[in-house]
């Protein structure tokens, strides 16, 4: 167990090292300076501002001094967006509101999603199942902007009497965070959903579930503890990445609602040019979900005995 | 364990039809069986795949699932008309009074518990005041008494960690935990190797002995029934066309089909050069059967008759009875000898 965390924890360093590799040349290889703006500077303040920030050095040089920087926990400091404050400082003020964001809406989406889909599981073929397979084919189907838009212009006050909530998101008031939730986990839950569903199906015509019902048990038995727990081990998988992305931001959700997350800095950043930003945020990202896999990983060993993780997870 | 000596009928079909309502069409898996199983007493039911067996077991412990439905007929357990028990008392009766093990012991125990809780569920599904120590106790028990060694360890094991052979005695195990008085056994030795095969059988005999439950036994290997039976039915094409003793269905076949089972069975005593006959022809498509006998079309000895009329159950005695037209015609033949010989009104019957 300890050697494999230990293996899984080298195998992400290296990860991380190529995801800081790729994004660094690929960022450097978009057209365009982070001095762009309405009014183009002179040659001369461009010059100026390049030896201030180390970017008129070779790239690899540049990419060793990042690096050796990160090895002291030093992401660099913001060079447009919010200059001069420290990358790291602007990661850390921006994650907590886009991870409880995140965090409510991935919770309503496992607490909502996995029992409906065992309700169309057990009740399949029924109007139950017909009417959730066409929720949940909108949400997947449908782009979250949409579903973002259309909540924000139903209950904001743009249907007569259902202004509920605000328009404007205002950190700490519980009303703000109805409609982001609700928007941002309406995508997981109708996946999540869909996958419950076929996962159920399957455990369900399994002949462990013939024996369980041969030995006079009750359905609920059956449904929740025998046919369930086999049912969660491909749900597992689905839900690690999905936990990562929710968490770290719903750039478009963050977008509509106006909330200072982590999701629209990502990707404010890229059109910014903001090279410390772009890489802060890639790296703290993908540092996320290598970490929620790991999670996902060992979890699997509660929910499937027969997973053996000193084997490599075989 | 002995103790539950009753005598007399423990199981009774009558002329039990199951169909399956697929959208291709009415599929009459069983059609018209009946047969008495008395307690202590172990029947074989054969056939090929296909042929209905398993669905008239699963019909008796109400598992048939949609689109399969009984449509006529009864079963009577214990002096309790099976079929008119509502869906609770089905439950109650599944695993208590009637247990059930399956083909594939690979994948008939749920991979994700251990053995003991899956064997102490097996008891507090019908014993709801025993206490875990207790429970633990009685599963410990089982499985030393369906052959298991280190019980304290096995109790904490997964499935995945034990053979095949082992977890069919799991099961064997998890089935007689709460004293049945009938036995269903699908198939149970069919998915094993054939050392395993016979200590299983070994087992099930043993327990047999022991518990005096009926058992009723699946399969479509007739070395199996044998081995363990005492009487057996001869399924074809969803209806039971012999029945019977086992010596009798061994020495003194009755209907083709039998003969034709057992002439396609490898024999320890068989001459050296003596080939197996298979049985020409396939299976019957069960959306469309034959009228008359199901077997006629590929029967050696058919007749015109055959296929018309399914035959009537023709006694061969000691409840040998059998299906054939061939047996119908013997019989008239001896009436009609019989009466000439002595001269009187043959008895009515």
């Amino acid at each position: 167990m300890t050697k494999y965390v230990l293996k899984r924890v080298l195998m992400a360093v290296i990860t991380l090292f190529v995801v800081i590799c790729l994004t660094f040349f690929l960022m450097n290889a978009v057209p365009g300076t982070p001095w762009l703006s309405e009014k183009t500077p002179s040659e001369a303040t461009i010059a100026a501002l390049n030896e201030k920030y180390g970017l008129d050095k070779p790239l690899i040089v540049q990419l060793g001094k990042y690096l050796e920087n990160l090895a002291h926990l030093d992401f660099g400091n913001s060079i447009k967006m919010q200059k001069d404050r420290p990358v790291l400082e602007i990661i850390l003020t921006m994650f907590p509101i886009s991870a409880s964001i995140g965090a409510i809406a991935i919770l309503w989406a496992i607490l909502v999603g996995v029992p409906l889909g065992c309700l169309a599981a057990y009740r399949r073929g029924t109007w139950v199942d017909s009417l959730l397979r066409v929720i949940c084919t909108i949400g997947i189907s449908m782009p979250g902007f949409v579903i973002a838009t259309m909540l924000l212009h139903a209950f904001t006050g743009g249907i007569e009497g259902l202004k509920f909530f605000p328009t404007i998101f205002q950190q700490g008031t519980a009303k703000s965070y109805v409609l982001p939730c609700l928007a941002l986990g309406f995508y997981p839950m109708c996946y999540l959903s869909r996958q419950t569903r076929t996962a159920m199906l399957d455990a369900i015509n399994q002949e462990y579930i013939k024996t369980a019902r041969a030995k006079g048990l009750r359905n609920k038995t059956i449904i929740f503890k025998h046919a369930l727990r086999n049912a969660l081990i491909p749900v597992i998988t689905y839900l690690g990445p999905q936990i990562a992305f929710t968490l770290c931001g719903g750039f478009v959700v963050e977008t509509v609602f106006t909330i200072p997350g982590l999701g629209r800095y990502f990707v404010s950043s890229i059109s910014n040019r903001d090279y410390p930003l772009i890489m802060g945020t890639t790296i703290f990202l993908a540092a996320f979900i290598i970490v929620m896999n790991l999670i996902v990983d060992l979890l699997y060993k509660l929910v499937d005995p027969r997973i053996n993780l000193a084997k490599g997870g075989e | 364990m002995a103790e539950n000596e009753k005598t007399g009928k423990l199981l009774e079909v009558k002329d039990l039809h199951v169909s399956f309502f697929t959208p291709a069409g009415e599929v009459k898996a069983v059609g018209g069986i009946s047969y008495d199983l008395n307690y202590g007493e172990v029947m074989g039911i054969v056939g090929e795949s296909g042929s209905g067996k398993s669905v008239e077991a699963y019909s008796i412990i109400g598992l048939l699932q949609s689109p399969g439905k009984v449509i006529g007929g009864s079963i009577t357990l214990e002096g309790e008309d099976v079929l008119a028990k509502s869906k609770e008392e089905m439950i109650a009766l599944r695993g208590s009074k009637v247990a059930m093990i399956f083909q594939n012991p690979m994948t008939c125990l749920n991979p994700v518990y251990t053995i003991g809780n899956q064997l102490i569920e097996a008891l507090k599904a019908h014993d709801k005041k025993v206490s875990k120590q207790e429970a633990a106790k009685r599963a410990m028990e089982m499985l030393e008494l369906v052959g298991i060694n280190n019980v304290q360890k096995r109790m904490k094991q997964y499935p995945h960690e034990l053979s095949g052979g082992m977890r069919q005695r799991v099961m064997i195990a998890m089935g007689l935990i709460c004293h049945p008085q009938l036995l269903i056994a699908d198939e149970p030795t069919t998915a094993l190797d054939v050392t395993i095969q016979a200590q299983i059988l070994e087992l099930m005999k043993d327990l047999q002995k022991k518990t005096h439950m009926g058992i009723i036994f699946i399969t479509h290997n007739l070395g199996v029934v044998a081995e363990i039976c005492d009487k057996v039915s001869v399924m074809y094409a969803g209806k039971m066309v012999e029945q019977g003793p086992v010596d009798d269905i061994f020495y003194k076949p009755g209907h083709p089909y039998t003969m034709g089972l057992l002439r396609s069975m490898p024999r320890v005593d068989a001459e050296s050069y003596e080939r197996l006959i298979p049985i020409e022809g396939t299976p019957v498509d069960m959306l469309n059967p034959p009228e008359g006998c199901p077997f006629a079309p590929r029967c050696e000895y058919a007749m015109k008759i055959c296929l018309q009329k399914m035959p009537p159950y023709v006694e061969l005695g000691d409840g040998h009875r059998s299906a054939c037209w061939l047996r119908v015609q013997e019989q008239l033949q001896r009436e009609k000898q019989g009466a000439a010989e002595t001269k009187e009104v043959p008895e009515h019957e």
